[in-house]
């Protein structure tokens, strides 16, 4: 393929948490007023790598053909650093060894370089990329961080159009200007961001953002109202929505932000609101993303003609949209065990031992197992092995074995128990046995679940999550969670008798 | 493909058990001591006289040195052996196979744990470096599979279900009560049982069993030599050892209402002993009652009640002390108290009171007498699906 080819917005993917943390339960328990409205909330056993992973592993159910060849991952929480978090998302989607994973890290502007590293590798390459945001925000007890920021992820995949990937989105033109000044900072580390007086932040970024956004629209020759879908995000609320005000677009223009039922979701907010315009646009609409974070990016795609058929087959696909996502999830997230996972609550724990770490050779050679849930068929008999295994429990047949993959599958609970004994940062286990759909049985954790409304027969789909952390080893597995609550599509039709 | 048994080869001269229970007085190194000194007084031999020994445990200690410094053996062949649960049982069959071989005269098996000074709660496990994946489950949670699928295969309504396993604990707590050596000796109304605060799945604290330190011994010699011993030997009629395939947790056919490596166990154990109707030949049994539903479960994996049936004959009370086959006279594991390595030769020990008529009277089955009089330990390690099964058959006279 040669650089010459058009290339573009092939396929993109949100992922909310299941959880929401109304925002009245910080006021109820802490004293003060009565927040309104709810914000998303990674799980226990989420970061966001494996929120990302969620993100991307939606973003790619669309994809047909080759993979993406590059993965660029931004995120200001990185799990970890030194150790490159991209690659274990790289692992568990499956994307091809040969192909690179690079994180950009720090900031709520990393987004926009994902975004940009991506669009101009495919277009400079006439290849597949794929970029993935997430961010997973944290601030002190009762203040304005906690309770207004959100958890969530947000996948793109960029590339040449094909018959059944087809360009839905094109850049047009993107501008960027940046400024060295103190809006917000944060000491690797601290759970907690530090912010000057927002007025001071609001001064410098409408002329920053006007400008920005100016030449922009020169770039692309338009006039700002033009401009079909206006995406409006970053930290700094006033700042955002000032600039906003002061572009010239059409005020209905400006996507909702969702902020009142997810928050403000930091790096991944522009991602989201991107996926929300493009399951929105009509062909030849243009959508406007802007960041404002350390000085403004303005990026401006056209949808093509092909958005209409990309909507209606991601529809076909049973694929949820962000309003969907947005829609879905529960709300009664205590407020304590909101605070029990996000450390700022010591608790007791059980009289039981810490999580063994895990081994990092042990780990290496049961890579497709543990980052991509393969397992394997014996070509003798047909028996499926969770975790694959080399000698056919069915037949005996020795190595004569068909990796097959099984984080897509669904299945249903055979049986389960709520485990009080074992060890978890947010007892109690629940933990199932379950029969895949096409064969395979295997028993796991589950997560996203209230046992109380579990039953035999519940529908499950595979997630990936921390199974547990001992020395800084965060130990990435799956867990099963009940299929339809993040109303994504995947087991929508297949919910009835769960 | 054979399993040929070593029936009526050898013999069991003596025998010791200490109290279970948290022994925070005695270290692994007295208990062994302890159970040790019992073992040889009741043979009527000193460690010199012991040719070879095989020390069972699984967290307690390592290498035969575990056993020869505390002992100070003397330049004797020791081994350690670990099997999960059936650690002790294991210890037991290979010195009964070495004795057997000829290669010696006289041997010991004993069994040790020490569980409580880990300040954990609950059993913990040693697991080489692994790769992370496999669930955090409990010991009781990976039992607790067991009970909602029973209850659904045979029918047995939830609460009726909770009942039979209520019952269980309740029988062996009885038992218990009477057994000065036990962890707990108190009888436990089966309202406490049944209300006692959930551990995992339908599993109560009174469902599982006793967290304990402890030690158990056997000596066991040629079978013509018993008598050089004592009056009162107890013959080996059947020695069975299984590992299954462990796929129960990936098999969708298994259902969690039987051990499969329960039933190939037994089945083997009692060709090797000449066993048609155990229910009725056998005169007491020593099973593995981890938690209830284990109970439940193996009084039909063993043959002594029809399938999807056990449950009845619980309530009826058939294996209860003075039941139609005593099973768990000493308490069990429930309240004889669990600790690993020694608790498949605390089994063996009770056989070896009862089948003798040496227990105290408020506790001797009446189920032992002529034309009655074998007894069996079965000893289970691992979790539904993936396990380890031992079943031995012992009794006081050579078969014909």
């Amino acid at each position: 393929m040669t650089g010459n080819e058009r290339t573009g917005i092939l396929a993109w993917g949100m992922y909310l948490p299941y959880w929401r943390l109304q925002r009245a339960a910080i006021g109820a328990t802490l004293g003060g007023p009565a927040g309104r409205g709810t914000r998303a909330v990674a799980s226990y056993d989420e970061d966001t790598t494996t929120m990302g992973v969620e993100a991307a592993r939606r973003a790619l159910r669309a994809l047909r053909g080759s993979p993406p060849d590059d993965l660029y991952f931004a995120t200001p929480a990185p799990t970890y650093l030194d150790k490159t978090n991209a690659t274990a998302i790289h692992a568990a989607v499956e994307l091809p060894e040969w192909s690179g994973a690079y994180d950009l890290l720090g900031s709520v502007r990393s987004s926009v370089a994902a975004l940009r590293a991506a669009q101009a590798q495919a277009a400079s390459g006439g290849t597949r990329s794929l970029a993935v945001v997430a961010d997973l925000r944290t601030g002190l007890a009762g203040g304005p961080e906690e309770r207004d920021s959100g958890d969530g992820a947000a996948a793109f995949v960029f590339g040449p159009g094909s018959t059944d990937n087809p360009i839905a989105a094109e850049l047009v033109a993107h501008a960027a200007v940046s400024s060295e000044f103190l809006d917000r900072w944060r000491i690797p580390g601290d759970a907690d961001s530090q912010v000057w007086e927002e007025r001071f932040g609001q001064e410098v970024y409408v002329p920053l953002v006007e400008a920005a956004a100016a030449e922009a629209w020169r770039r692309a020759g338009v006039v700002a109202a033009d401009i079909d879908y206006l995406v409006l995000a970053g930290l700094h609320v006033r700042g955002v929505q000032a600039a906003g005000k002061s572009l010239g677009t059409r005020p209905e223009a400006t996507v909702a932000d969702r902020s009142a039922v997810v928050g403000n979701l930091g790096a991944a907010q522009a991602g989201m609101l991107l996926a929300d315009a493009l399951e929105q646009a009509a062909p030849g609409d243009l959508i406007a993303v802007v960041v404002v974070a350390d000085g403004a990016d303005v990026s401006v795609f056209r949808a093509t003609d092909a958005i209409t058929e990309v909507q209606s087959g991601r529809a076909a696909l049973g694929m949820s949209t962000v309003a969907d996502s947005v829609g879905a999830g529960r709300d009664d997230l205590p407020y304590a065990r909101f605070l029990t996972w996000r450390g700022g609550l010591r608790r007791e724990p059980p009289r039981r031992p810490d999580p063994e770490r895990a081994g990092a050779p042990a780990t290496w050679r049961v890579t497709p197992w543990k980052s991509g849930f393969t397992a394997s068929d014996c070509r003798a008999c047909g028996f499926r092995h969770l975790p694959p295994s080399r000698v056919c429990l069915r037949c005996r047949t020795i190595d004569e074995m068909d990796p097959v993959r099984m984080a897509d599958a669904v299945g249903r609970v055979a049986t389960f128990t709520v485990d009080h004994l074992a060890f978890s940062p947010s007892p109690p286990v629940v933990g199932a046995v379950v029969d895949f759909e096409g064969g395979g049985r295997y028993r796991c954790e589950m997560t996203d679940v209230d046992p109380e409304r579990l039953a035999i027969g519940s529908q499950v789909e595979m997630a990936f999550r921390v199974l547990s952390t001992a020395k800084g080893i965060h130990n990435y597995f799956w867990k099963a969670r009940p299929v339809g609550t993040l109303t994504d599509g995947s087991g929508d039709e297949r919910n009835g008798d769960a | 493909m054979s399993s040929n048994g070593i029936r009526d080869q050898v013999a069991i001269v003596g025998m010791g058990c200490t109290p279970f229970g948290e022994r925070w007085d005695k270290s692994v190194n007295d208990l062994l001591v302890d159970a040790a000194k019992d073992t040889i007084e009741s043979a009527g031999v000193t460690l010199d006289d012991i040719d070879a020994y095989w020390l069972g445990t699984m967290t307690s200690g390592v290498s035969g040195v575990a056993l020869s410094k505390p002992l100070k053996i003397d330049y004797k062949p020791v081994s350690r052996v670990e099997n999960f649960c059936a650690t002790g049982s294991e210890a037991f069959r290979n010195a009964c196979y070495a004795v057997a071989s000829g290669a010696y005269d006289l041997a010991m098996a004993i069994g040790v744990e020490k569980l409580k000074d880990s300040g954990f709660s609950g059993l913990t496990g040693i697991r080489p470096v692994g790769d992370g994946t496999d669930a955090a489950l409990s010991s009781p949670a990976a039992f607790s599979f067991v009970a909602p699928a029973y209850a659904h295969r045979y029918g047995v309504d939830a609460e009726e279900m909770k009942q039979v396993m209520s019952r269980i604990a309740w029988k062996n707590h009885r038992n218990g009560a009477l057994n000065p050596r036990a962890q707990f000796r108190k009888e436990v109304s089966l309202e406490t049982i049944t209300k006692s605060p959930r551990v995992a799945g339908d599993l109560g604290v009174f469902d599982c069993s006793g967290v304990s330190d402890g030690s158990a011994a056997a000596i066991i010699c040629r079978a013509e030599d018993a008598h050089r011993y004592t009056d009162n030997p107890l013959y080996v009629k059947a020695l069975s050892f299984v590992a299954g395939p462990g796929g129960g947790a990936s098999d969708p056919e298994y259902d969690y209402t039987t051990f499969p490596e329960v039933v190939r166990s037994a089945e083997d154990a009692y060709r090797q002993a000449g066993i048609t109707d155990p229910r009725a030949q056998l005169a007491m049994a020593e099973v593995h009652d981890c938690f209830t539903p284990t109970e439940l479960v193996l009084m039909e994996d063993l043959g002594f009640s029809e399938r999807g049936l056990g449950w009845k004959d619980v309530m009826a009370g058939v294996f209860d002390l003075d039941g139609d086959l005593p099973v768990n006279p000493d308490g069990g594991l429930k309240s004889f108290g669990h600790p690993i390595g020694a608790s498949g030769l605390r089994m063996l020990f009770e056989c070896w009171l009862q089948l003798r008529h040496e227990a105290p009277p408020e506790r001797q089955v009446a189920t032992v007498g002529p034309g009655r009089n074998l007894g069996m330990t079965h000893n289970l390690g691992g979790a539904p699906g993936e396990c380890v099964s031992f079943v031995s058959i012992v009794g006081p006279e050579l078969s014909d």
